[in-house]
């Protein structure tokens, strides 16, 4: 790794020139991703002759390029293409070949990307560490004993050890803001009805958004435009108009309103994180932006309401996995009954079980009112808390996450630890509001630290102009893990 | 001490939802879901009288396509697929139901 990863934007205006061709780019791209795969196993599968293929036709196109013309991109292991194995880290899709393919796959290629391969991600996206996947967790490049974070961590470990320059994961929680948080990347969660699901293999449908991992949030931005936008095979990919967000990166955030909720700041935060979180917002003062404090009282029981809510759709949209039409299924079983139960207790690791009969419990009769209901309206205290905020603020500026990654193996024992860390992420996704999580710093260990920032709805455009304004003043998106 | 659900009650769940739990998930699971539900239960202390109740955070901007008839899955690529089907009958095939 002599020299420095390209940006996806540099690499993209190399090919164009002529300087370097896409099947080199995507050769390197392979060769990085076999040099390291003992010690980050950022991969589920890589599909070398596919992408090589794939370059190949992109060399000889005498069309204009796509904006990702040529760009070796990872794809989280639960987006389907056709004729490819698609896992979502399960034992019970671990031979599921797609008969179609997502749409988020069909515009990054329209767009010019080459997809090298599936990354690892915790099974059907529930986790926040890889560790749940059926396939074995990815390693955190900065420090290899550590969690990269999840459930797309694979994702983010391409991009932060420059395997690839782009990469595409999917947030329900925090599961692309975390993850990049933890490895020092850029992670994009928009706001939800941006990006078609559209084969994406579903966790819980009304929080589920598939968004970028990138090094800088210029190119976070080119992708999020490639991505976006209407589509008729998703009735919840929202007809709002697609911005360039490349524009809105101006370098300028005089003037901007930053909200910051102090109360909500208070406890369980890492010394560490918080001072790189405070080092931040001077940042943003100084470069003319204004700290507001503001109050998002119901926050504090978002996490409770998330793994309610998500929990409960997770046991709805799981229900779909009893062997009978596709994936695994248990070879022992003399009936039909004993064939589903069977299927569905050796296909399905522990966490996806404990999720399922958690959701399965909050839905049941008697139980309904009191978890699913309830948590369903603290749902709506929770966006109107932002909604107010917005009132007075442009984005709410948070950290990703209360501390940075820890060990792998630290939390596998007790879930309701491995979800507290969800603190600050679970709320905009609750709200379906777009959420930006940058590099902020290190630990005096040498583990990143992410800003995050959220935004009202459909405004990913200000989170980029403030992210990527921050993100020219400050070093730490040169920084790069010695491996 | 964190409350632990009734071994009666994890079988009553899996059940739900179809899933034929070993005897140690049994405890594990009763003993987890409990230490969960004891957090969830933070909730119920928000007042949430003549709240509303949000399903999805969409408002109104889903917008549905044209209910026009198009081709859908290929037959043959779902089932060669499938763990066990008939090509030649165009089926899924399952244990016996009863």
């Amino acid at each position: 790794m002599a020299q420095p990863p390209v940006t996806a934007r540099g690499l993209r205006d190399a090919i164009a020139a002529g300087s370097v061709s896409a099947e080199a780019a995507c050769q390197a791209a392979l060769d990085r991703i076999a040099a390291t795969a003992d010690a980050l196993h950022a991969f589920r599968e890589v599909q070398g002759e596919r992408a090589l293929e794939r370059a190949r036709q992109l060399d000889r196109q005498t069309a204009p390029p796509g904006v990702l013309h040529g760009v070796p991109i990872a794809l989280k292991d639960n987006m389907v293409v056709t004729g490819e194995t698609t896992t979502a880290g399960s034992r019970m899709l671990e031979h599921y070949v797609s008969p179609f393919t997502a749409t988020v796959v069909d515009r990054l290629e329209a767009a010019g990307a080459v997809i090298v391969g599936k990354t690892i991600c915790d099974e059907f996206s529930m986790g926040s560490s890889t560790e749940n996947c059926a396939f074995g967790p990815a390693h955190n490049p900065w420090a290899l004993d550590r969690t990269p974070g999840g459930s797309s961590g694979g994702s983010a470990v391409s991009v932060a050890a420059g395997l690839t320059p782009l990469a595409v994961g999917s947030d329900t929680g925090g599961s692309i803001r975390q993850p990049a948080a933890f490895c020092g990347v850029v992670g994009l969660k928009p706001t939800y009805g941006r990006v078609s699901r559209y084969g994406l293999i579903a966790f819980a449908s009304s929080l589920d958004q598939i968004g970028p991992f990138a090094r800088t949030v210029a190119d976070a931005a080119l992708c999020l435009e490639a991505i976006s936008g209407y589509d008729p095979l998703d009735s919840t990919a929202a007809a709002v108009e697609v911005p360039r967000f490349g524009d809105a990166l101006t370098g300028d955030i005089r003037g901007v309103r930053v909200g910051v909720p102090r109360t909500l700041l208070e406890r369980g935060i890492d010394s560490a994180v918080k001072d790189a979180f405070e080092q931040s917002l001077r940042a943003l003062q100084d470069l003319g932006a204004t700290l507001h404090d503001i109050d998002l009282p119901h926050s504090g029981f978002a996490i409770p309401t998330y793994y309610l809510v998500a929990t409960a759709e997770a046991s709805s949209n799981l229900a779909r996995y009893d062997g009978v039409r596709y994936g695994f299924r248990a070879a022992d079983a003399s009936t039909l009954d004993e064939m589903y139960d069977r299927t569905r207790d050796r296909g399905f690791g522990a966490e996806v079980k404990r999720r399922i009969m958690l959701g399965t419990y909050v839905l049941s009769a008697g139980y309904y009112d009191a978890y699913y209901l309830k948590a369903q309206q603290v749902r709506t205290l929770i966006r109107r808390d932002f909604e107010r905020a917005f009132d007075a603020v442009d984005t709410i500026a948070m950290p990703t996450t209360p501390t940075a990654a820890f060990r792998l193996g630290e939390k596998t024992d007790d879930p309701v630890q491995m979800y507290l860390a969800d603190i600050f992420t679970v709320s905009a996704p609750l709200a379906g509001l777009p959420a930006l999580s940058v590099p902020c710093g290190f630990t005096p260990d040498g583990l990143p630290v992410g800003l995050q920032l959220t935004g009202r709805a459909w405004d990913e455009a200000t989170l980029l102009r403030v992210g990527d304004a921050y993100e020219r003043v400050t070093p730490w998106s040169d920084r790069q893990p010695s491996l | 001490m964190a409350r632990k659900l009734a071994a009666s009650d994890v079988h009553r769940i899996a059940k739900l939802a179809r899933l034929e739990l070993t005897t140690a998930e049994v405890d594990l699971f009763a003993r987890q879901l409990g230490a969960i539900l004891d957090y969830a239960d933070d909730v119920q202390r928000v007042d949430t009288t003549g709240v509303l109740p949000t399903s999805h955070p969409l408002g109104d901007t889903p917008r549905w396509r044209d209910d026009e008839p198009r081709p859908s899955l290929d037959r043959e690529a779902v089932l060669e697929h499938a763990p066990a089907a008939s090509q030649r009958a165009g089926l899924f095939k399952v244990p016996k139901v009863l």
